[in-house]
């Protein structure tokens, strides 16, 4: 392929690449080099290989670039061929991110997907530093929360000042059924997905006692055979497997049984899948839509050739076509972008350490997994409280009843939190409200 | 006693593989997408975007209708056509491989182009569930909108260009059952409970209960017990915010007291208040719903009447004579705090009443079948039930033909003048393009397609637009920014662009299929500079 063919296949790009127009950002210099850049030197990572991740892929490559990295942990199923369209019936099981980078590839020579069949959590800063763009198109808030955490990492300051050369944007997208979102996220210098958590509802959980005594929606049926029922039973000497029809059948026939004792109707088996494996449900065109949201801003980022979303869209086809844009506010005491300790309010003396932890995972704009709790006490660093590594749990554990004054914590004291949701440690500052000071004196 | 628990379904693949979907449109919309043929005309990055999230969710078939060659720049900008296939039949290759993409699918291509179809055959459309258009020439549209709006068959008219797209739907008339509402209020009927409902309130009394079962009450039952005091104090509900607070207080004052005379913690009381705000009212048909059973497809049935317009009429005649002028009863009670047997007592009153009514409406159905010479199972009792599921959000859409916008003598320019009079208003758009079309005609190109006549084109352009402008009875545009931008466009077309619409596109092409959710009412359009967008009827 000459570089005629080339400059033929792309001459919808260039025509607003080399030609200037009152739209454009004044920075905007049109020019035969930027179409250059893009598919040479512009290292973009998109981040996951989904529903989002196949139709980020095709239009990023379509828009001109040609360094893509993409990363993705997952296997093909067949639930995903309804909208995941790299993928066929021949590639279920295989590795999402190797399948999709091998289709773009051969069908947009001059593209160059690279594949990384992993978590992003095992991906270094060494690594993500490299990009000059990040595209998330994510089912997973955790993950989300993550990957804003790593870029917000990689930022440096000076005296205080953000050096802007360390920024990488972060693109984002996301689609629930008929909705969706997209947003430009420039960390350290616009809202991130920390400051805007409260965006994201709480999962809807049911309460213990009514799936235990009260069950009056099939939902509670399941709930009931799922976390009471299985445990005691154990039918298949192993956790459940949303995947394995084996494991929802036997769900699907105990919560009907149930059903049945409650005088309780409606129960599916589709709800039954839904509920056991939390399925969001989704569909080929919303993805499309707001995959190409993300990339035409990738598109602007890259060229300047206009200004960026400022920041958020959402998007309803449910009434018509309904689309909003809006300036999401960044968080003056940002969990992650901020400079500022967040401050936690704690309004009783006796709060055990536990209630820390149930706080620290409830609050809204918190919603952590498994925190875990070191601090400075009497000038020494002690872990309070640690989940995620058994041996330490288990040292750990006698603390979760002790009070936050027994543990040596007093108001003003900083506390540094590791939770799966950040891929660095977060510092809170306690703040005991006045009364329990006073309390504390006496 | 408790029937011995069936074994789980066997689920099919194609379940399986449409799953999360189907928790979108169910099995009846699948089956309606599965039974529907497209057409696609001109198979350009837009066009294949619009038909791969067609194919993906399994449509029944398609049809391409495109005449145009392979050239290099349409690989640039078409995901579906790869670089080997640079001088083959567009139509074909598209085809080939948007194929690949389900095998549920069945495809098929014309490689002529609209236009001569349209002159040699034009009863080849009669039997398309939608017709989709992009990049299509004004004078072709002119004649495919003609003979479609004939034909009752629904038109999606698509363009990208450069960063604007543009979507109109031409229908004469839509009906919708499941508009799928955001937000649904309860139909509790609390100002005015049907028999049984009323029974089952007055069996039970408040100030006997235990404290268990004070707790455990659906909020239903206890806001109906003080609804029925407030109005026997003060003679109809109430109405205003005042009024709704003090029966909230009413409410409140209901809440029993532990033994320091502090209320305790009742979460159904708290239902109670908080309900208040939505479902105290007098039952009213929502102005929507009647005009649809006011509208004269409802009132003058003929033997051509649709199944929707038929059921309709049972719904009205069900009003009029056994439902005391209300739509049949949803049945659906929302999750409350209660225990298990009253809540289900509750809810079963409320579906036993539900299906009473459905069963009353499909007797008038059947009737109405009969009178106008129709066999009783053209409309089944499914269908019906569905019908009165949904009665309070059933919707209906008239549309106009796309061939008057385009004729001085039928065009109703108002939308577009009063539009053009708000700076900001997107309709600016519309007119571009519009001025685009008249260009092509004019010129054969697009204004800015070559390099070196941009600058003349932004001229011609300019005068493109004033001449349609002057047919409207419209001031000249207030800046010239847009046709400068539209001429470095040179009618490139931006993937990211069309790959937006395109989903959109789709979306509506299934709204039209299935009958579920509302469409576009008439004519959409998209600035990714800005990612805004907007929506006008003209």
């Amino acid at each position: 392929m000459g570089s005629d063919y080339a400059h033929r296949k792309w001459c919808h790009l260039r025509k607003v690449l080399e030609r200037s127009g009152p739209f454009c950002r004044p920075d905007f210099e049109p020019s035969p080099n930027t179409l250059q850049f893009l598919s040479e030197n512009c290292k973009l990572l998109v981040i996951g290989a989904g529903g989002l991740g196949c139709e980020l892929l095709k239009d990023l490559a379509l828009m001109g670039f040609g360094q893509i990295h993409l990363i993705d942990m997952d296997t093909i199923e067949l639930s995903n061929l309804n909208r995941q369209f790299l993928f066929r019936q021949k590639d279920i099981g295989a590795s999402k991110a190797e399948i999709a980078a091998k289709f773009i590839n051969t069908r947009i020579p001059g593209c160059h997907v690279i594949p990384h069949f992993c978590k992003i959590q095992d991906k270094d800063e060494a690594f993500y530093r490299q990009f000059h763009i990040v595209i998330s198109g994510l089912d997973s808030i955790v993950a989300r929360r993550w990957i804003n955490g790593m870029l917000i990492s990689l930022l440096n300051y000076e005296d205080g000042e953000l050096d802007q050369s360390s920024v990488i944007p972060m693109i984002d997208g996301g689609t629930e059924g008929f909705k969706g979102n997209a947003r430009v996220i420039l960390p350290g210098l616009t809202a991130c997905i920390e400051c805007t958590l409260d965006l994201y509802p709480p999962q809807v959980t049911y309460p213990l006692c009514t799936i235990a005594n009260t069950p009056r929606l099939p939902e509670h049926c399941i709930e009931y055979v799922k976390v009471m029922q299985w445990p005691k039973e154990n039918p298949f000497d192993c956790p459940i497997d949303g995947d394995d029809p084996q494991h929802i059948n036997w769900i699907y026939e105990k919560s009907n049984e149930r059903a049945v004792q409650f005088s309780i109707q409606g129960l599916t088996y589709r709800l039954v899948q839904g509920v056991v494996k939390n399925i969001i449900p989704a569909v080929a065109s919303t993805n499309a839509v707001i995959a190409a949201s993300c990339s035409t801003e990738v598109f602007k980022l890259a060229t300047s050739c206009c200004s960026s979303l400022n920041n958020y869209m959402v998007l309803n086809d449910l009434d018509g076509i309904y689309t909003y844009t809006y300036e999401a506010e960044k968080k003056e005491d940002c969990l992650a972008c901020s400079q500022i300790p967040r401050e936690i309010q704690i309004s009783n003396s006796t709060l055990k350490l536990k209630d820390l932890l149930a706080i620290l995972c409830e609050r809204v704009d918190l919603q952590m997994k498994n925190p875990g709790i070191t601090a400075n006490v009497n000038g020494k660093n002690k872990t309070l409280y640690m989940q995620t590594v058994a041996s330490i749990e288990e040292k750990t554990r006698e603390n979760l009843n002790r009070s936050l004054v027994e543990l040596g914590l007093r108001n003003g004291s900083e506390i540094m939190v590791a939770d799966s949701t950040t891929p660095n440690t977060v510092v809170m500052k306690l703040k005991f409200s006045t009364s329990t000071t006073d309390i504390d004196m006496l | 006693m408790a029937s011995p628990s069936p074994k789980s379904p066997e689920q099919s693949e194609r379940t399986r593989k449409y799953d999360r979907q189907l928790r979108l449109w169910g099995d009846h919309g699948q089956a309606a997408l599965e039974g529907a043929h497209v057409c696609l005309i001109n198979a350009t990055g837009l066009g294949t975007e619009i038909l791969k999230s067609l194919v993906l969710p399994g449509i029944g078939a398609f049809t391409i209708i495109d005449s145009k060659k392979i050239s290099d720049d349409d690989i640039g900008a078409n995901f579906f056509l790869d670089s080997e296939s640079v001088g083959k039949s567009r139509a074909e290759i598209a085809t080939q491989v948007l194929l690949e993409l389900n095998s549920d699918v069945r495809g098929d291509y014309v490689d002529e182009g609209p236009e001569q179809i349209l002159s040699n055959s034009p009863d080849f459309f009669n039997n398309f569930t939608v017709v989709i258009t992009t990049a299509l020439p004004e004078k072709s549209l002119i004649r495919l909108s003609k003979i479609l709006w004939d034909l009752d068959i629904p038109l999606i008219v698509c363009r990208s260009l450069g960063f604007i797209a543009y979507m109109r739907v031409q229908t004469r008339e839509h009906t919708v059952i499941e508009t799928h509402p955001d937000n649904e209020t309860p139909d509790l009927r609390l100002d005015n409970p049907f028999e049984t409902l009323k029974n089952h309130f007055d069996s039970i009394n408040l100030d006997e209960l235990d404290l268990k079962d004070h707790t455990h009450v659906p909020y239903v039952v206890i806001l109906y017990k003080y609804l029925e005091k407030w109005i026997s104090e003060n003679g109809d509900v109430p109405k205003n915010y005042k009024e709704k607070q003090q029966l909230r207080d009413m409410i409140r004052s209901g809440i029993r007291k532990d033994e320091h005379n502090n209320p305790i913690d009742e979460e159904n009381f708290e239902e109670a208040i908080k309900a208040v705000n939505t479902s105290v009212g007098r039952y009213e048909v929502p102005p929507s719903v009647m005009e649809v059973l006011n509208d004269d497809c409802c009132i003058n049935l003929t033997a051509k009447s649709k199944p929707f317009w038929i059921i309709a009429k049972a719904v009205k005649d069900f009003m009029e004579n056994d439902g005391s002028n209300s739509l049949p009863l949803k049945g659906a009670v929302p999750d409350m705090t209660a225990d298990t047997e009253k809540y289900i007592s509750l809810q079963q009153v409320y579906h036993k009443q539900a299906a009473a009514d459905a069963e009353a409406v499909w007797r008038r159905t059947v009737h109405l079948l009969r009178q106008i010479g129709r066999p009783s199972d053209a409309i089944t009792e499914k269908d019906v039930k569905l019908f009165c599921r949904h009665a309070s959000n059933i919707y209906i859409q008239r549309g106009s033909c796309i061939a008057d916008e385009y004729d001085p003598k039928t065009v109703d320019a108002s939308e577009m003048t009063q539009s053009l009079e708000n700076p900001e208003s997107m309709m600016v758009y519309y007119v571009v393009l519009r001025g685009i079309e008249k260009f092509q005609v004019e010129y054969n190109s697009y204004p800015g397609e070559f390099d070196d006549h941009v600058e003349p084109d932004i001229v011609k352009l300019k005068a493109c637009i004033s001449k349609l402008l002057m047919e409207w009875g419209c001031g000249p545009l207030a800046k010239d920014d847009y046709v400068h931008e539209f001429c470095r466009y040179g009618g490139s077309e931006l993937h990211s662009v069309s790959a937006f619409l395109g989903g959109l596109a789709a979306q509506e092409t299934i709204k039209f299929i299935t009958n579920q959710c509302k469409p576009i009412h008439n004519t959409f359009i998209y600035d990714a500079v800005t990612s805004n967008s907007a929506s006008f009827f003209i």
